[in-house]
């Protein structure tokens, strides 16, 4: 709970008045989000890999594609494994050791964005039905918690997985032989998560750290490219009214489509 | 302005109660001009206040009230007291003593040890820290003999009656010596261990029933036909 | 995370393989103060669900810098018996148990004063002893009767249900079949007499029509439910209020 960066009870008042006329500390709009910036394929050792900065809030992603098993009840589907860390160097508040429940949270979010829009086409994955399929493995890295690790690290989730390639394979005598070239990881949506914060009950979308100090509950909705919810999110030790939950979601309709664009780009 | 709730009604926490210019009374709470229950609890209308009598709650330290205490702690120069609260209470050595605490010459453990019983009075309490303890009353003490019954606290008035008669009654009828700490555990010494027994069936039958009427009359009638046994 | 099933699951009169109806709870039986040693305890049994919980607080926090110092520190763990499904789970808490762990306990913050009781833990363990689906929202239901029945002061109950889409249906409580072989799945926690929604989380595909849909059937569940807390937590002292008056 307490930090070197905690926000002095006098400006979480201050944050809390201007909100609930309109403003926000960084001068935004109560619905818009901090500038993206988004770099892919940044580190060659990863078969893809993407780094978003979402005003100060810097994610790192990295895509790994393995060969392994698939689970018992779809034996002729790829796998998908999404790992979250909160290193230490990322905030005074992040310490060493196995992922807390705010990373579980965080890659678990991410993960049912890819997952249930069906990003990846699993099948494709397969290489013998029942035995060998790819596995591919998104581990998300948190470089700068500036606020709202949620949706940079969907971004930049999204944006390694457009940049993943999988090394090319043929079958000789039941066993795998890797190929010379690559083949693009086949991904045929585009989740994009938007979380607001509510604060004196009054909803801002891409919260920054101050502004989830200040936050009593936060809500990420994950749509797809046709406009879909996919996943959805409470978090916080407060709640929503019915009334707020629905408007959130017909202005994350709008803000998902903005985002999309910036990482296709890319 | 209306009460949606009427007296003895049995009322569970977030039920409205009332809407208008009501006082929000014990274990209630105002949200705008509505009135809520926060604990499962009987429904007491006093003048325009609502209270909810709670059937079941813990102890909340309150200065000037006896309790009944037990040692879990003997540090350097003060004991820690289990008096069935969310805090722990303290009892200074300084409090024990009539002389000044010596840390060379005197042992806490050989005063109170560590699972001994003590009926005390809280002397402080607030937010910031653990109620403190005083045993320098008449009465006050380590507690050598007898046994302990704990109901929970809120029935504690029902054990004691209108003007201490219930409790009177039950001295009466078996001849024991009641002391009643208002955190929820009572002292029971009786001549014999059938005088305290009966003492403990009837607190009992008071905590079950604490919420019905004609109470005192019942219990009255039960120790009766038990010592006819 | 719907897998692929070739079984139908809703018939063409709207019956769903338990037989129920597309709005229909599964049967309900709750007790409240079960477990001698808790201060406050409950089980619930919804369709094949069977799930504990208690509550141990307030109590002062060791150690005690991680005690907070303007109010209670609500702990939540929600835990499945190795047996409670079909295959063996191992008891180490999973990533999904650490998960159900958090946004449980956040759906249950905001109806308890925690503000009262400074410096203090106030301890929540959900024992999943059978599961078949929803045990996130049975753990919300039952874990906030255990608060009511520890005598911890509570702005409101808290009552959980899932809603969802199977066979393109929109229903009411799901099974774990349903949630498998059906396309959403959104569990929602409510306090009724605030209107408010601690608990929501939603994965599969939805339009936000649907969304809209399924979000007001959950609440009917939660309401549901809600009286049927209410019920279990007055039970044993309407039984004894009965009982007496008879003599």
């Amino acid at each position: 709970m307490t930090s070197s960066i905690s926000v002095a009870k006098v400006k979480q008042r201050r944050i809390a008045e201007l909100i609930s006329h309109g403003k926000r500390l960084d001068e935004r709009g109560l619905n818009d989000h901090r500038e993206v910036q988004i770099e892919v394929g940044i580190i060659e050792r990863a078969e893809g890999s993407a780094r978003v900065r979402l005003g100060k809030t810097e994610v790192m992603v990295g895509t790994k594609i393995e060969l392994g098993e698939p689970f018992l009840d779809v034996p002729n589907e790829g796998v998908l494994t999404v790992n979250a860390e909160l290193v230490p160097l990322a905030s005074p508040k992040f310490e060493p050791g196995p992922p807390n429940e705010n990373a579980i949270e965080l890659a678990r979010v991410v993960d049912r964005g890819i997952r249930e829009s069906k990003a990846i086409s699993l099948e494709k994955l397969c290489v013998t039905p029942g035995q060998k399929v790819f596995v591919v493995f998104v581990d998300v890295y948190v470089l700068n918690d500036d606020g709202n690790l949620i949706d940079a690290s969907a971004l930049a989730a999204l944006a390694a997985l457009l940049n993943t390639k999988i090394f090319n394979y043929e079958i000789k005598n039941g066993e795998v032989e890797i190929k010379p070239g690559y083949t693009q990881l086949p991904v045929v949506d585009y989740p994009i998560a938007v979380t607001f914060a509510k604060i004196n009950d009054k909803l801002v979308a891409d919260p920054w750290l101050v502004e989830e100090q200040v936050m009593d509950a936060r809500l990420t909705i994950t749509m797809d490219k046709d406009g879909k919810i996919c996943a959805l999110q409470k978090g916080g030790y407060g709640y929503f009214s019915v009334e707020q939950i629905l408007d959130a979601a017909k202005i994350a309709l709008q803000k998902t489509e903005e985002l999309r664009k910036i990482v296709v780009k890319s | 302005m209306s009460i949606y709730v009427e007296n003895k009604q049995l009322v569970t926490p977030g039920d409205l109660l009332a809407e208008g210019k009501y006082g929000a009374g014990e274990n209630t709470y105002r949200d705008d001009d509505k009135i809520y229950a926060t604990r499962v609890g009987l429904i007491t209308l006093e003048d325009q206040t609502i209270h909810v009598v709670a059937l079941k709650a813990f102890y909340i330290p309150s200065v000037g009230d006896t309790v009944i205490g037990k040692i879990v702690e003997v540090g350097l120069s003060a004991w820690m007291l289990d008096i069935n609260a969310p805090y722990l209470a303290v009892l200074r050595a300084g409090d024990v003593l009539d002389r000044p605490f010596n840390p060379r010459k005197d042992e806490l453990p050989a005063i109170f040890d560590i699972d001994d019983l003590v009926i005390a009075k809280i002397v402080a309490y607030d937010r910031t820290q653990d109620p403190l303890l005083t045993v320098r009353e008449p009465g006050l003490g380590k507690i050598t003999r007898g046994q302990i019954v704990e109901v929970t606290p809120t029935k504690i008035p029902r054990v004691i009656g209108r003007k201490g008669s219930m409790v009177s009654m039950i001295k009466r009828e078996t001849g024991c010596q009641i002391t009643i700490g208002q955190n929820g555990l009572i002292l029971i010494s009786g001549k014999t261990p059938e005088d305290e027994r009966l003492a403990v069936l009837a607190i009992h039958k008071i905590e079950q029933e604490s919420h019905t009427s004609g109470l005192t009359n019942r219990v009255t009638e039960m120790l009766q036909k038990e010592k006819e046994v | 995370m719907p897998r692929k099933t070739s079984e139908k699951m809703i018939n063409q009169n709207g019956t769903r393989l338990d037989g129920r109806k597309l709005n229909e709870v599964r049967p309900l039986k709750i007790e409240v103060g079960i477990l001698a040693n808790a201060d406050g305890s409950a089980y619930i049994e919804q369709g094949k669900n069977k799930i504990l919980a208690a509550v141990y607080g307030p109590k002062e926090l060791h150690p005690k810098h991680l005690a907070l110092p303007d109010r209670a520190l609500l702990q939540c763990r929600y835990h499945m018996a190795p047996f409670s499904v079909q295959e063996r789970k191992s008891p180490a808490p999973s990533r999904r148990e650490i998960e159900l762990s958090k946004v449980i306990r956040e759906a249950l913050e905001p109806a308890v004063f925690l503000e009262h009781y400074p410096r203090t833990s106030i301890d929540v363990f959900i024992e999943v002893l059978q599961a078949d689906g929803g045990t996130r929202c049975a753990g919300i239901t039952v874990a906030s009767l255990a608060l009511a029945d520890a005598g911890i002061p509570m702005r409101d109950l808290v009552a959980a249900c899932a809603a969802g889409k199977v066979d393109g249906h929109l229903v009411l409580d799901l099974t774990d079949l349903e949630d498998k072989g059906g396309t959403a799945d959104l569990p929602l926690a409510w306090m009724p007499n605030l209107n408010a929604i601690t608990l929501l989380q939603m994965d599969g595909d939805l339009t936000t029509d649907e969304f809209e849909q399924v979000l007001n059937l959950a609440i009917e569940g939660c309401k549901q439910i809600h009286t049927l807390q209410k019920e279990a937590l007055k039970a044993k002292y309407v039984a004894v209020k009965e009982a007496v008056e008879e003599e």
